[in-house]
């Protein structure tokens, strides 16, 4: 206890690994480790959005015709939502970096508190697809996917499928595989998010992060972007690629 | 030396320009663009979003050139995964005298 006393200099802070020359070094080595792991998290959501592009390019049709089943304005709070997370999280950094504990902690609460807030709403989303039939294949063997079809001349039902032209219910369902594989992971990300930022809040509550050693900060704030940047493609791609059939 | 710090009026300026495009791009998907430019505008309100994200928020923009290298390996295997893959779904109509 005596020698580390001595050595807390400038190079001496308590959480420096000693394989690290300094805190600057080991901060530095986080972030690119981390940026590493999102470059496999990239490649991981490229491949579905790769996906997504050639089927979308096989029935383009029946992917505009299922898109404009899905709720726009629940699609847009929740991009909203996100976005107002990402900004308190950055914020939170920003707090963490300039030494002010109250706002640090306040900010992670709110980014967590936005993050359940989105999955939430994504639950809403999701129950109105069960409720629809929308839920693909039989991943739910008591509630198979089988939507009704809009006939034309009947009364208009928002809960029935609105085909365009070439548009199949076969197809349809295609969409909704991706669909629910797409925002599925990326809710999985959020839930692992929000578990990460608990954690964050009870060691920022007990005064654990500091000018000098908030890596975990700053590098949970990274993935926390990095969900978010994955959903500003979500969005358009999922919600808004067929409205201008309907409205244009 | 120390990090560089974001001064705060940088995140609201951020902040601001990420609603902005939201706003801007459900605008844009209720008009029918010609040539089927939608998509296109979609995804191009998106990317400059998700640069912004990148740049500002993920500090990138102030980060050491080996997080640079990547960022921009990530998207070069990106390129390769999107061109070699389409390159062989998208052109394989062209062949006339395809049997089966």
């Amino acid at each position: 206890m005596a020698t580390h006393a001595t050595t807390q200099d400038a190079h001496g802070h308590p959480a420096l690994q000693h394989h690290f020359e300094n805190m600057e070094q080991q901060r530095e080595a986080g972030t690119l480790g981390m940026w590493v792991f999102l470059v496999t998290e990239i490649m991981f959501f490229g491949g579905m959005f790769l996906a997504y592009t050639l089927y979308r390019n096989l029935y383009p049709a029946a992917f505009a015709s299922a898109s404009n089943h899905l709720d726009i304005t629940l699609g847009a709070v929740n991009t909203a939502v996100l976005i107002v997370s990402s900004f308190t999280m950055a914020l939170a950094v920003y707090f963490t970096q300039i030494g002010k504990l109250r706002p640090q902690v306040l900010c992670l609460g709110l980014t967590l508190i936005l993050g359940l807030t989105f999955l939430g709403i994504k639950a809403v989303e999701y129950h109105d697809k069960y409720e629809d039939h929308l839920i693909p294949g039989r991943l739910l063997p008591w509630n198979p996917f089988n939507p009704g079809v809009q006939e034309e001349g009947q009364p208009v039902d928002h809960h029935k499928l609105h085909l365009l032209p070439g548009a199949t219910v076969k197809n349809v369902e295609m969409f909704y595989w991706i669909y629910f594989a797409m925002t599925g992971m990326h809710a999985l990300h959020m839930i692992i998010g929000a578990g990460l930022l608990m954690y964050l809040l009870i060691f920022s509550l007990r005064g654990r992060f500091d000018p000098e050693y908030h890596s975990p900060v700053e590098v949970i704030g990274l993935y926390w972007h990095f969900v978010d940047i994955v959903w500003i493609f979500l969005f358009p791609l999922l919600y808004l690629l067929g409205r201008h059939y309907l409205h244009g | 030396m120390s990090e560089h710090i974001v001064p705060v009026r940088v995140y609201f300026a951020i902040f601001a320009a990420l609603l902005v495009g939201t706003a801007l791009t459900v605008f844009a998907a209720f008009f029918d663009f010609p040539w089927r430019l939608n998509t296109v505008v979609a995804l191009s309100i998106a990317t400059v979003k998700a640069t912004l994200v990148v740049l500002y928020f993920m500090h990138v923009r102030y980060s050491i050139r080996l997080v640079w290298v990547i960022v921009a390996s990530a998207l070069f295997w990106m390129g390769i995964l999107f061109a070699l893959t389409l390159s062989d779904y998208f052109t394989r109509g062209w062949l006339s005298t395809q049997t089966g």
